[in-house]
């Protein structure tokens, strides 16, 4: 075991795909001589050279259709996406080309494409740099969206990502980049946990807790201050979004009876309503409450002084909890 | 032979003639073709461009402070770029509209925002600093090269209007190979539209040097879109004045757009979050430091027997009143109230997000007895 940073054991899991595999190529804007402005590509250019670590001319949709193209030839492009907001211009090639390029092919062209992007906020930044765009990739058919919470799943689910023969968006919890955990560097990914298996990450038993990415830790820290109160949180790190893996929220759900979907995207179309949706018509007897959702709001995101007001934290979580057990909350008293 | 017929003749629509009227060492150099476009200028008119880019230095210099202060989240710091933005910002007519990226903070100087506007978003404080209809100035881009389409169409409006008015979009070199900045370029040409393209080719996209960019000068592209290309010593304030008064002269007689690649150097990070020493060397930074655009229109103002030391004390003095000004306005920003996260988002009214506001309103009002009042009041918006 080592103890990494999650952007550390970021830095190691492409490492290993790169050192795997010479048809990986990792692709991006600064990933190359800088490594990256968040360094998760620190010095994969010195090791395996510039044509395995290419530093690209900035354009999003030129970053993502060459890739097509790579894979077309056989690689397995990584792309990095510097940050979530820039994502859109390439989104063109992400939904319409990537996305359906196996099922237009009568599945024939595989698209191996990993999409690396730093996602969420909670650092203070400028505009375009916070943001949650996750439900539009859930959205799409064709790709897998899988976020990642911790070092040890950082490690493994980027050469999973990798690994895998369909493109995958793969999200990564900026804020939580700094922070430290065990990592086993030398485990087989044979053994791991496929990257669409869910974790519960906490066990308890009045309320599921589904979350993931950055909030997975607040998650964690809301259920050991809800059992202060007396009430025992599950968490489950959701790992997968698209797809979810809803054997484990449904097995967890059925013995709580009660659903607390947190994530820092907006509400409306998010994977929260997708979930609760889901969770709703899979196991509507076993629900004590209604699903209740923790999310972002509506709005673009908001100026850093305001993120606050914003993202969902440990308070609006555990109010999100006295709702789904029915005791006093915000909305007391007021209609549903 | 006038300006406009000079121009008329397609002269100066040379790419790889660079032009440049100032050197590094403060001569003036002869151009018979860009000269006459600057014959107003003036020694006063000259110094008044070198105040302009000592203050915008000074506001530049202090806002990286603040930011490292912790009063300023992030700044992208302009030093090295004062001649290509002054330059080409007084050649605008204040009916012009701008569409910038989030460096030309000289730009918006002189368009009228005020200095402590113009660090307001950068404090996280607030979406925008001013309102781009009081200013004909938009609202700063953070995607690369967006603003480029937006300045064709506000162009391709101003046209069909039968105005002569102009657009002009700023951007680096990075952005010219978006996707968004060549359409633009497609869109202008087809269009005839009224629209200055200026790109300042600062030779860095954060890390990545302008040759990953562009095998080729990038005023050579304009070429190929059908449009005149200009390259201009872009630390040299007099050319790159004389540049985009030729390119609004045109974009004003119906002539179309103008690709201006402004020859330039990012002295300092790309942001304060950048570390520049990770890519770039010093012999680099040393070499451009001698070709500053603030000394040489010095060295050329004494050449001509004029006062340059009673110039640079008062301009040093306006500059240290602007940045204390400065200060003391963004130091006492009060921060934003929480329930204005909800303001804007649309111009009608909207069911959906009026509910969440006041279910929020509802939450913060657990909180304290003040949210209570904010509470009601939530409800009653």
């Amino acid at each position: 075991m080592t103890t990494l940073t999650l952007g550390k054991a970021l830095n190691s899991g492409l490492r290993r795909a790169l050192a795997g595999d010479d048809k990986v190529v990792l692709m991006g804007e600064d990933i190359g001589t800088l490594g990256g402005v968040f360094r998760i590509t620190d010095g994969l250019k010195a090791e395996f050279g510039a044509h395995r670590v290419v530093d690209t001319p900035l354009s999003e949709a030129g970053i993502i259709g060459t890739a097509v193209g790579l894979a077309y030839r056989g690689f397995r492009p990584v792309v990095e996406i510097q940050f979530d907001g820039f994502v859109y211009p390439g989104f063109d090639q992400l939904v319409a080309q990537v996305a359906k390029l196996h099922y237009r092919s009568r599945g024939t062209v595989k698209m191996p494409l990993t999409i690396r992007i730093p996602f969420g906020g909670g650092i203070g930044a400028a505009e375009h740099h916070s943001e949650s765009p996750e439900a539009y990739f859930a959205h799409t058919a064709g790709l897998r969206v899988v976020a990642c919470s911790n070092p040890a799943d950082a490690y493994v689910m980027i050469q999973q990502a990798i690994a895998s023969d369909d493109p995958v968006i793969f999200l990564e919890p900026k804020r939580r980049y700094h922070v430290k955990g065990e990592v086993d560097e030398t485990a087989s990914l044979a053994d791991a946990k496929p990257m669409g298996v869910a974790s519960v990450v906490t066990a308890g038993s009045d309320v599921t807790l589904v979350t993931y990415g950055a909030l997975v830790q607040t998650a964690r820290d809301a259920a050991i201050a809800a059992s202060e109160d007396g009430i025992s949180l599950e968490v489950i790190d959701l790992r997968s979004l698209a797809p979810v893996d809803y054997a484990t929220v449904e097995a967890s759900v059925r013995r709580t009876g009660r659903l607390v979907i947190a994530h820092e995207a907006g509400q409306q179309g998010g994977v929260g309503a997708e979930i609760a949706a889901s969770i709703t018509e899979r196991c509507f007897e076993f629900l004590e409450a209604a699903p209740v959702r923790v999310t972002g709001h509506d709005i673009p995101y908001p100026p850093a002084k305001l993120e606050k007001h914003h993202l969902p934290d440990l308070d609006r979580i555990l109010d999100g909890v006295d709702r789904a057990l029915g005791r006093p909350n915000s909305l007391s008293g007021v209609e549903a | 032979m006038t300006p406009s017929d000079r121009d008329a003749t397609g002269l100066l629509t040379r790419p790889d003639h660079f032009v440049q009227l100032v050197t590094p060492n403060g001569e003036r150099r002869a151009d018979a073709e860009f000269d006459p476009w600057v014959a107003d200028i003036d020694t006063a008119a000259l110094a008044r461009l070198y105040r302009d880019m000592a203050i915008v230095r000074r506001i530049d210099t202090e806002a990286t402070a603040l930011q490292r202060q912790g009063e300023l989240g992030l700044w992208p710091p302009l030093a090295g770029q004062e001649a290509a933005q002054i330059g080409s910002a007084r050649a605008l007519r204040a009916d012009d509209f701008v569409f910038s990226s989030y460096r030309e903070h000289a730009v918006a100087w002189c368009r009228g925002v005020s200095a402590a506007d113009l660090l307001r978003v950068w404090r996280g404080s607030a979406a925008s600093g001013w309102n781009p209809f009081e200013h004909n100035m938009a609202v700063p881009q953070i995607i690369i090269g967006a603003q480029a389409l937006h300045a064709v169409g506000y162009a391709m409006g101003a046209a069909w209007e039968g105005t002569d008015t102009a657009s002009i979009s700023y951007f680096g070199d990075g952005a010219t190979s978006e996707g968004d900045v060549n359409e633009a370029f497609v869109f202008a040409a087809s269009f005839d539209a009224p629209v200055v393209f200026f790109c300042q080719n600062n030779q860095w996209a954060i890390s990545e040097p302008v040759g990953l960019q562009s095998k080729q000068p990038l005023a050579r592209r304009a070429d190929g879109f059908g449009m005149p290309g200009i390259r201009v010593d872009g630390n040299d304030v007099l050319a790159v004045l004389a540049a985009t008064r030729i390119a609004l002269d045109r974009a004003r007689r119906g002539g179309g757009p103008t690709l201006i690649e402004a020859v330039t150097y990012r002295l300092g990070p790309h942001t304060t979050a950048d570390d520049p020493k990770r890519y770039r060397t010093d012999e680099e930074l040393a070499e451009w430091r001698t070709r500053d655009p603030l000394t040489r229109v010095l060295t050329l103002l004494a050449s001509t027997g004029f006062d340059t030391e009673a110039l640079e004390r008062e301009v040093a003095e306006e500059a240290g009143r602007v940045a204390a000004e400065l200060r003391a306005a963004i130091t006492t920003i009060p921060d934003p109230e929480p329930m204005t996260v909800f303001d804007h988002v649309y111009a009608e009214p909207n069911t959906h997000l009026a509910r969440q506001r006041d279910r929020y309103a509802r939450y913060l009002a657990m909180f304290d007895d003040e949210g209570a009042a904010a509470s009601a009041e939530g409800a009653a918006r």
